[in-house]
């Protein structure tokens, strides 16, 4: 579904050339949940942004549902990939109600049906009908990321770009996000790339993982692997003694 | 464990608001002694209003009352402003979550570091300073010289925190709070720093009281854990029994933690009770 | 039965999108007449918008027109409340009638003045470039033009009028409220709701009118409200000056001037006009000022 070789993404940052991403390849299968884990400044967002075509980029090869990604995206490409930002408090207009949010999608590419479909997106992703004609500063956290993925989804994209969805949330509220998530990746039969800094997030709902750090792939591994510690590189097993808690044998 | 540091019964802290009144902690009761203290809960539960309450740092809106809030003897409830500077940061202080928003962006981390030093230990200029290079190697920080001279804006995440750690420790004060110290930082990163906090409070013997909303990091570092929701303490336990909660809140937030040991299908969410506000 | 209506607006569930606006606008109205200083000002506007709609009424029978040169420079008197001017006419019923060519300039130049700078403004701050680099240029020219000599400049090519007014005030203008909308939109165009947008395929045109336009508009309105003060006073520059509406049509900044000569002796003939002058100009900033606190609450002194 998607096909990325030789990726890198540099900005120029007052003077001085960052390569945020370096020579980055990887393949997602259709319908795979696939992870991209990493520190701060390890680019994982970055390439997110470079496959939905939000940041430049030069690759050998950069394709989407088989196609290659052109640098300007047009109408229809838009419809095959859609994005859910970390921020919930940033991702929503703040002037528009929810209704006006999920019509938005629907509007620019003349679907028919709309408000049919708004009721029906609400609902799918958990929200009450009550939710519907709310500004976004009347929602929690939690239901504004609702929002957010109902507009993701609301134009049945093949595929679903999610970065760092739930580090904002509250334990409680992210296990009700993630498991809204593995529910909709059924149900609308999704190709997902899940970003997150927190590997145990990543390894809940993702088949295979990629270990980034500096802008540089470090490795792919699949979840099992990931959980049992079977992994070649040193950096990854770092990563995952982390990710396990504190530990005073290791001082 | 043998004499509690801090004694806080039955505090409670409420906030006036246009149409009605925030409780923001309620009847919360606990100990600390020289150990380690988490203090659990999600946003909302009262966990940094109580920190904040604890070292007189809350808005004079803001209505403290308990039956007893004392500090090795000194009623806490009864200080003054005056009172309050004699107290923190020589006797206990506080570390915040971003660096960024706590060290003045305009002053070395030498001179900041050093200023702390000279207000609380009646010292020489010279002294401060020596104090400052020794605080910070002993947080780890490879050269002392180096960074003494720095701006807080030059200083990475992690070494950021290590620096504030330093200034809220050169003072040698008994109790430590640290409200959300690593949330800001990567995890390999968030260990380190745990470590030398884990380091300092062992060797100088302090009570260290650790709030957070990452349950695994505080289950894997404290000795006893505080779980907190709506204000109130709902459950007091040892951090290794944490998996054996009683209080379903508990329970529900140990389940809902995604880990790495053990792959659930789906994440069991809070059902919250109604019964848990009383 | 006004309490279940208040229930309707303020609910937090509203059940149509007509309840959603009509709410938010319910509680923008609310906090704008809580506010002192904006309540004040909104009344002394409205004080000005009845003024110019019910002039003929609120004259007393007199004319703004009918010259009496034997009761000319009279003081006030029953017949007439604020007296009349050197040619006899009723100042009273001047000063009425003449709100209604401060309130057309006002009118008028808002409307040129706020789409034009909100379209050079959202589209330099949102495309860049180089295309940020001309408009700004093109803002800057017109910058530097100071406004009564422009006016004075219009009057000599085009002649004396309102419109000639309207058209000059507007032009040394609208390079503000460009300003202003421009770095609006440079503070919102890389946030993550506009990337959104852009993500869904949403033309360059539909992201500018409809998503970054109204965040801008609240900025644009404080602006708007507290230059009033200044176009009015521009604009009565104008009429003292004689390039603002003609004679014998009245308007407050002319029969300042008129009233200049003999300000010594029938101090009213100048004073009333130039109090209604004050008077408005006052309104409008005590207006902006309140419509500022409301909008933005973080810039409060409290």
């Amino acid at each position: 579904m998607i096909t990325v070789r030789d990726l890198s993404v540099v900005f120029h940052v007052g003077g001085r050339e960052v390569r945020a991403v370096d020579g980055v390849s990887f393949e997602v299968g259709t319908g795979e949940t696939f992870g991209i884990v990493g520190e701060s400044g390890s680019g994982k967002s970055t390439i997110l942004r470079a496959i939905a075509g939000l940041v430049p980029s030069k690759s050998e090869t950069l394709e989407v549902d088989g196609q290659p990604a052109a640098r300007r995206r047009s109408r229809d490409d838009r419809r095959k990939l859609q994005f859910v930002f970390q921020d919930p408090y940033a991702s929503l207009h703040p002037r528009k109600t929810v209704d006006d949010i999920l019509r938005e999608p629907l509007i620019i590419h003349r679907e028919p049906n709309i408000d049919e479909r708004v009721r029906a997106a609400i609902a799918d992703v958990g929200l009450s009908p009550l939710h519907r004609f709310r500004y976004p500063h009347q929602l929690s956290g939690g239901q504004r990321q609702r929002v957010a993925i109902a507009r993701a989804l609301i134009l049945r994209p093949p595929i679903l770009l999610l970065d760092e969805p739930t580090s904002a949330l509250d334990v409680s509220v992210q296990a009700e996000i993630l498991n809204l998530l593995a529910k909709l990746r059924q149900s609308y039969s999704l190709t997902s790339i899940l970003v997150s800094h927190d590997l145990a997030v990543v390894a809940h709902l993702c088949d295979r993982i990629a270990i980034m750090q500096r802008g540089q792939l470090v490795e792919i591994i699949g979840a099992g692997d990931l959980r049992s510690g079977k992994v070649s590189a040193n950096y990854t097993g770092k990563l995952i003694a982390a990710s396990r808690g504190f530990s005073r044998a290791s001082a | 464990m043998t004499d509690s540091l801090l004694v806080v019964d039955d505090l409670s802290v409420t906030f006036p608001g246009r149409t009605a009144v925030t409780q923001a902690v309620r009847n919360a009761s606990f100990t600390l002694g020289r150990e380690r203290l988490g203090v659990v809960g999600e946003s909302g539960s009262g966990k940094t209003t109580m920190g904040r309450a604890l070292l007189g740092l809350l808005p004079r809106t803001a209505s403290v009352t308990a039956k007893t809030m004392s500090y090795d003897g000194t009623n806490l409830l009864a200080c003054t402003e005056r009172d309050w500077q004699r107290l923190r940061g020589r006797r206990m202080s506080m570390v915040m979550q971003d660096p960024k928003y706590s060290l003045n962006p305009v002053k070395t981390v030498g001179t900041q570091i050093g200023e702390t030093a000279l207000l609380h230990l009646r010292t020489d200029r010279r002294d401060a300073q020596m104090r400052t290079l020794r605080m910070l190697e002993a947080v780890q920080i490879r050269d002392p010289e180096l960074v003494y001279g720095l701006y807080p804006h030059q200083l990475s995440g992690g070494m950021g925190q290590r620096v504030m750690i330093a200034m809220m420790l050169i003072a040698e004060p008994d109790l430590l709070i640290a409200d959300e110290p690593t949330s800001a930082l990567d995890v390999t990163v968030q260990n380190e720093v745990l470590r030398i906090l884990d380091d300092l409070v062992r060797d100088r013997g302090m009570g260290l009281i650790m709030i957070s909303h990452n349950l695994t990091m505080v289950s894997s570092f404290c000795d006893r854990v505080l779980i907190m929701y709506a204000g109130r303490i709902v459950e007091e336990i040892a951090a290794r029994d944490l998996k054996n909660a009683k209080h379903p809140y508990t329970r529900a937030l140990v389940a809902a933690t995604p880990s790495l040991d053990e792959h659930r299908a789906e994440l069991a969410t809070v059902t919250r009770d109604p019964e848990w506000l009383k | 039965m006004t309490d279940t209506l208040g229930h309707w607006l303020m609910s937090e569930a509203p059940t149509s999108r007509r309840q959603a606006v009509l709410g938010n606008l319910y509680r923008a109205v609310r906090s704008i007449v809580t506010n002192p200083t904006a309540l004040i000002g909104l009344v002394i506007v409205a004080l000005l918008v009845l003024m110019g709609a019910f002039a003929p009424w609120l004259s007393m029978g007199n004319s703004p027109l009918t010259q009496d040169l034997a009761g000319r420079l009279a003081p006030p008197t029953d017949k007439h409340w604020f007296g009349t001017d050197e040619l006899g006419r009723d100042i009273l019923a001047r000063t009425l009638y003449g709100s209604r060519a401060t309130l057309s300039i006002v009118a008028l130049v808002s409307v040129i003045v706020v789409p034009i700078g909100l379209a050079v403004g959202t589209v330099a701050g949102y495309l860049g470039g180089w295309v940020d680099a001309i408009l700004m240029r093109i803002t800057d020219i017109f910058l530097a033009f100071p406004r009564l000599i422009l006016a004075l400049a219009f009057a000599a090519a085009l002649g004396p009028g309102i419109e000639n007014a309207v058209i000059a005030i507007s032009l040394t203008s609208w390079p503000a409220y460009a300003r202003i909308a421009r770095s609006e939109t440079m503070t919102i165009a890389h946030s993550d709701f506009i990337q959104s947008v852009v993500l869904q395929g949403a033309s360059t045109w539909r992201i500018l009118f409809r998503h970054i336009v109204p965040l801008c508009l609240s900025s644009v309105i404080v602006r708007l409200t507290l230059d009033m003060a200044g176009i009015i006073l521009t604009a009565a520059g104008l009429g003292f000056l004689g390039l603002g509406a003609q004679p014998p049509t009245p308007e407050w900044g002319a029969m300042v001037s008129s009233g200049r000569d003999v300000i010594l002796d029938q101090w009213w003939v100048a004073t009333i006009p130039g109090l209604a002058i004050f008077i408005v100009s006052l309104g409008f900033n005590l207006l902006g000022d309140g419509l500022r606190d409301v909008f933005d609450p973080k810039s409060n002194d409290r």
